[in-house]
């Protein structure tokens, strides 16, 4: 391709070809990145994979800092988030970045699952790019919900009491099962000592490898678009599809632009409002954990508390947790439960873009419900939302295959 | 070449019987390995030695409990509430079995030892021994005695509210119709030394 001008260069290139010949990272380049093709038309909410991934290494590079300065043990986990807060060296900077950025990552992950619902991306033939999103997205949140733990402030003791004690609801095995979780009789040092574990490397490379998994699955099946047109039917003499552009230069200039303005909100919140108002970091979880006083009222961090809502709305704890792990379960079987010839909520009718709206406002206000109180006023609302949340995936199957769809245009629109 | 057509390309197995019995029995072996060398991570994740000496049965004096008072205690890192009932208290008791779940400890023999399975769910009528922590999600419910109406409750005879998730117990810790705490709360295994010693985690001797 280029020609040797020198002999720098030239010595440059038969190094890369020594390299090439025995491991192939050109091949690899090429493949994901500069002869990647991706549709041309992605809009603004193309921009959440990229800065979930760079979230990720956010989690990943501050977490390594602070496994550094921390002490996983009950008698001294708060006093040193404190230490580091206070005595290390930008400590504070790089604690907020983690724990600011763990609801960054969720805020991220969100709007892309959100994206996925919009455009139809878990449909044939990418269910599995989808399902193995569900997959880190579990795996996030037991990596969130240990993380939250390992400060052992009121709010990590409490709720990991509640969130463990979810598993005594399994009938005959439970309570063996929550003794075995805890390694106790009672959430203590045992169980910070192998939540700190799980947090900082067994989940982590869980997360790792799936995050792997589900971009290979992309990569091999390519991305889908705000048209949910499959850009691979029209292709030039050469077998590039005509509406797509190589992922470098193009997207990642793009992404790029993302990444500005994202760090951009992201430093405001670290500088001006590390805890979000008690939404990031509970004011509880500023008090060390003790084991004998419960806080008044104890709420999972906002990412939770949708699922938090559905678990109050049901009078019943078995029936209550089932209907938890279903609400998230259901997610798996997304792709089969649209039937719709079309991808796009563009070209859906009306009744599944109406669906969508009314879901996301259920799963908005379940959010709001579950950092309440728990008034009966509260409830039943929360039990309105949590059905309206089953039902955009019961009546999915049937609005889809009945309704009347657009005509999907056979190339890309602007 | 796929591992099939590699496979074929080989020498006829001369006994296909033969193959699949040493694959089964390979494979079943190496399970059973497998499990074995998976048992000691999985064991290790129990409570240790130490977490059950901590364990062992606390002692707690109650000489000095006045009538309608309760004194906390720490057993297993559970909370455990030692009140001493008045007479109205107990009076109480069997008006409230209509609100209840199950008032008589009938439907949940575990939720207490046999000899604290009767209306009052004590050893000892006046003196509850009881798990303070919530059955529902394990929150450590509120301590409200009085009789008189309550934001939650207008005819409240006294007994224990949890601020989570809005469960209510009587003075013997039996639940409530109509909240999410499915039981009535724990009564621990305890015994009584001398009328004014209680030992927490201990069978009354005798009793199963």
């Amino acid at each position: 391709m280029a020609k040797p001008a020198s002999n720098l260069s030239r010595q440059l290139e038969s190094v890369g070809n020594w390299v090439d010949r025995r491991l192939p990272v050109s091949d690899f380049w090429k493949a994901h990145i500069s002869e990647y093709y991706a549709p041309k038309n992605f809009n603004i909410m193309y921009f959440f994979g990229s800065l979930a991934l760079l979230t990720l290494v956010n989690q990943i590079v501050t977490g390594i800092f602070l496994t550094m300065q921390y002490k996983p043990s009950a008698a001294e986990a708060f006093a040193s988030v404190e230490y580091i807060m206070r005595d290390v060296e930008w400590g504070w900077l790089i604690r907020y970045m983690h724990s600011t950025g763990a609801s960054f990552f969720f805020i991220v992950v969100y709007l892309h699952m959100f994206r996925g619902l919009m455009y139809g991306s878990y449909k044939k033939p990418r269910e599995l790019v989808w399902i193995l999103g569900v997959f880190i997205y579990l795996v996030l949140m037991a990596e969130a919900f240990m993380g939250y733990v390992l400060p052992w402030g009121q709010m990590s003791y409490w709720g990991a009491q509640v969130i463990i004690s979810l598993f005594g609801a399994i009938p005959y095995i439970g309570d063996a099962l929550v003794e075995w979780i805890r390694g106790d009789f009672f959430v203590s040092d045992a169980t910070l000592n192998r939540f700190f574990a799980l947090h900082v490397i067994a989940l982590p490379l869980a997360l790792l490898l799936l995050v792997v998994l589900h971009l290979a699955a992309l990569h091999e099946v390519g991305s889908n678009n705000p048209d949910g047109i499959d850009i691979k039917k029209n292709k030039d003499e050469q077998g590039r599809p005509l509406d797509g552009i190589p992922f470098h230069p193009y997207y990642t200039v793009k992404d790029i632009f993302g990444v500005g303005v994202f760090l951009t909100l992201f430093a405001f919140m670290i500088f001006y409002a590390p805890t979000g108002g008690g939404l990031m970091l509970e004011k509880d979880n500023f008090i060390p954990a003790d084991p004998l006083v419960t806080p008044e009222h104890i709420v999972p961090v906002w990412y939770f508390t949708p699922y938090y809502a559905i678990l109050q709305a049901v009078p019943d704890k078995l029936l209550g947790v089932l209907l938890m792990g279903a609400a998230i379960a259901v997610l798996f079987l997304l792709p089969w439960l649209d039937r719709s010839k079309v991808r796009s909520i563009r070209y859906k009718g009306l009744a599944s873009k109406i669906l969508l709206v009314v879901f996301a406002i259920a799963f908005f206000r379940l959010g709001m419900l579950g950092l309440g109180t728990g008034t009966a006023a509260e409830v039943f609302e929360a039990r309105i939302w949590t059905f309206v949340y089953f039902a955009f995936f019961g009546l999915m199957p049937f609005i889809t295959k009945y309704e009347k769809t657009r005509p999907v245009p056979e190339r890309v629109t602007k | 070449m796929s591992e099939k057509e590699s496979l074929a390309s080989l020498d006829p197995a001369p006994n296909k019987g033969r193959r699949m019995l040493l694959l089964a029995g390979t494979g079943a072996v190496g399970a059973v390995g497998a499990g074995f060398a998976a048992w000691p991570f999985f064991a290790s994740w129990k409570p240790s030695a130490k977490a059950r000496v901590i364990g062992a049965p606390v002692e707690a004096f109650i000489g000095e409990l006045q009538p309608g008072q309760l004194m906390k205690t720490v057993w297993r890192g559970q909370t455990i509430g030692i009140m001493r009932r008045n007479e109205r208290m107990l009076d109480d008791l069997p008006e409230l079995n209509g609100q209840l779940r199950d008032p008589q400890s009938e439907n949940t023999p575990d939720q207490q030892p046999e000899y604290a399975q009767n209306i009052h769910r004590s050893i000892k009528p006046e003196i509850l021994v009881l798990n303070l922590h919530c059955t529902h999600l394990g929150c450590v419910p509120e301590f409200l005695p009085e009789v008189g109406a309550q934001p939650f409750e207008e005819n409240w005879k006294g007994g224990f509210f949890c601020p989570c998730h809005k469960s209510k117990f009587d003075l013997a810790g039996r639940v409530y119709q109509g909240v999410p705490a499915p039981t009535n709360l724990i009564v621990p295994p305890y015994r009584f030394v001398d009328d004014d010693t209680v030992i927490i985690g201990q069978d009354p001797e005798g009793a199963a």
